[in-house]
């Protein structure tokens, strides 16, 4: 009987436990930490209240993070948000049904292409002699255009969203594909019926109908957009300079070249309240918080 | 494929509307199939790039990276698997396999007991097990790497398999709930009568019976794993332990500039994952709109 009591408990404790124990508990301690000042392998630690806060805001490599976030946020959102929804009415188009499932496919291939391969492999796009890039700026005849990409501070930050746009798109367009799938092939025939043209019928039908996944789209992707870490640490590692710095490569930085991790951990802090932020706002524009 | 028939019905019925509507879009398709293929060059062209040069000598690819290899070097691909690239594939393997079977089995006892019994604090329990979902990793990064240090796993596979089944439980639970929400109450009940346990119900009949979803949940978390870089990164620092992702940038690091090597590195390291994606792509859609629908 009392096994019997037990039982459900018994079977969700292993869930529990382990994420309490790597999910849980380093968000609650990642707080802590915020407020005090150490070191990787020494045992004590200092309190030092807001410092580690007032330190970062006067810090100007915490704004260009900032602002390369805010940018990879927008861009993001262009690209993949609408980018995505646009490539998969086109492929849910009747018009495109013959090829439509080839075409999903290779759009969909970066997205499980390892990201440390890809952004390796962008490495040699963007190399100022070999890159497909510059040749093919070249093959057009502009020349001028013609750049180190990754190695001038005007440009570095841009050809590493465009990166993880190139690998991400695929994924937002995917979901994009499932929401449209699911949608009554009704509502299209009677607008047919109406004659109504494609660009209507995108508006009218296929965008408020996948109204759900846009907030889903949007929310992975802004939460993405904050948290980024590995494209600019890879392709870059912030540099030249500061020039490509996110909050992620600058957590990184603080906590493993520099060892202060309570430095650190305000970074950490503010990145979970930027990306909660986008999203508590985001549940307020959408206002699917009722439907839950 | 209904609706296909629907609209061939359609067809015959008001013919000549829709012929004159056809030839329309005919002319219709021209814009979006250039999008498709403007596109298409976009994500081919790189890749592509990749394949032919990770066949060539790193002076043909720096004289002509556009041109096919005048000889097809296989033997870029034998060097870079010599080079270390062996090692990383072994670790990510045993990594991926360990993490793919541990979270998939505690997310379904998980699953199960949160479907199957009624229990105080369910719905708490509920909220914790999915509620990581939106928790990113960066976030806790220094207080997780002080504890993997603190329990002394840093540099052992573990400190890469534990928190990846920790950081996959929400998704895989979801997936699996919402299959063993399915399976009819009866099932179990005439199996309680024959007095089955609880586990024995488990075992003999929810995990058989939801092999499919399981098996998504096995994909899904062998795609996270496999590709994973910042835990990879920073909780092993042997070179000897490393899994690809991380261990690929040690690789550029001792390669320099040979970088037919590094390409075709680079090949086999995305091989595995593509192979595993073009057969079993019906179950990866499925698993990530699923995993993706509850926001």
């Amino acid at each position: 009987m009392t096994l019997r009591k037990m039982a459900p408990y018994l079977y969700i404790a292993p869930c529990i436990l382990l994420m309490g124990l790597f999910v849980y508990y380093p968000i609650v301690e990642n707080f802590r930490f915020a407020f005090y000042e150490f070191s990787a392998f020494a045992p004590d630690k200092v309190f030092v209240g807001f410092e580690n806060f007032l330190a970062l805001f006067q810090d100007e490599v915490f704004y260009i993070a900032l602002k390369n976030n805010i940018w990879y946020a927008i861009i993001s959102i262009v690209c993949q948000v609408f980018g995505g929804l646009v490539l998969a009415a086109i492929l849910e188009d009747p018009l495109t049904r013959l090829f439509s499932g080839f075409f999903r496919t290779a759009f969909f291939l970066p997205v499980i292409i390892s990201i440390t391969v890809i952004a390796l492999l962008f490495s040699f796009v963007y190399n100022p002699d070999i890159g497909i890039l510059n040749s093919f700026l070249r093959l057009l005849g502009l020349e001028e255009w013609t750049r180190a990409w990754l190695g001038e501070s005007e440009t570095a930050i841009f050809a590493v969203i465009a990166v993880s746009q190139w690998q991400s798109i695929g994924y937002i367009m995917m979901l994009f594909i499932v929401a449209i799938q699911s949608i009554p092939q009704e509502l299209y025939e009677a607008a047919d019926i109406d004659g109504a043209n494609k660009f209507y019928k995108f508006l009218h039908i296929t965008v408020p109908q996948v109204k759900e996944m846009l907030f889903v789209a949007t929310l992975i992707t802004l939460t993405g957009a904050f948290t980024v870490f590995n494209e600019p640490y890879i392709l870059t590692s912030g540099g030249p300079g500061n020039a490509s710095e996110v909050l992620g490569t600058l957590l990184y930085k603080s906590a493993f070249f520099r060892d202060e991790m309570g430095y650190a951990s305000a970074i950490a802090t503010i990145i979970l309240v930027l990306s909660l932020g986008a999203a508590i706002i985001q549940m307020k524009l959408f206002k699917t918080g009722k439907e839950d | 494929m209904e609706a296909d028939k629907v609209t061939s019905t359609d067809y015959s019925i008001q013919s000549t509307r829709v012929r004159s509507n056809r030839r329309k879009n005919v002319s219709g398709a021209i814009p979006l199939y250039t999008i498709l293929i403007f596109y298409f060059l976009i994500i081919a062209y790189p890749l592509f790039w990749m394949v032919i040069n990770s066949f060539k000598t790193t002076e043909e690819i720096f004289s002509n990276s556009w041109a096919l290899p005048t000889s097809w070097l296989v033997s870029n691909y034998v060097h870079a698997w010599n080079t270390g690239i062996s090692g990383y594939f072994l670790n990510s393997t045993i990594v991926t396999i360990s993490t793919c079977l541990l979270t998939v089995f505690i997310s379904s006892l998980g699953a199960y007991g949160l479907t199957r019994f009624e229990f105080k604090g369910k719905k708490l329990l509920l909220i914790l097990c999915m509620g990581g979902m939106m928790l990113s990793p960066q976030v806790s990064l220094v207080p997780l790497y002080k504890l993997i240090q603190a329990m002394g796993i840093h540099d052992t596979y573990l400190a890469l398999i534990l928190p990846y089944v920790a950081y996959r439980i929400p998704i895989t639970v979801l997936l699996i709930r919402a299959a063993f929400l399915e399976v009819p109450k009866e099932m179990e009940e005439s199996a309680f009568l024959d007095g089955c346990s609880t586990w024995k119900v488990f075992i003999k009949i929810f995990l058989p019976l939801n092999l499919p979803i399981l098996f998504t949940g096995v994909i899904l978390t062998a795609y996270f794993t496999w590709n994973e870089f910042m835990f990879a990164l920073i909780f092993i620092d042997s070179d000897s332990l490393k899994t690809i992702p991380a261990g690929l940038m040690q690789f550029r690091d001792a390669l320099q500039t040979n970088w037919g090597v590094l390409l075709a590195g680079l090949m086999i390291s995305a091989i595995p994952i593509i192979t595993l994606f073009l057969f079993l792509q019906k179950y990866f859609v499925r698993g990530l709109a699923s995993g993706s629908l509850k926001g």
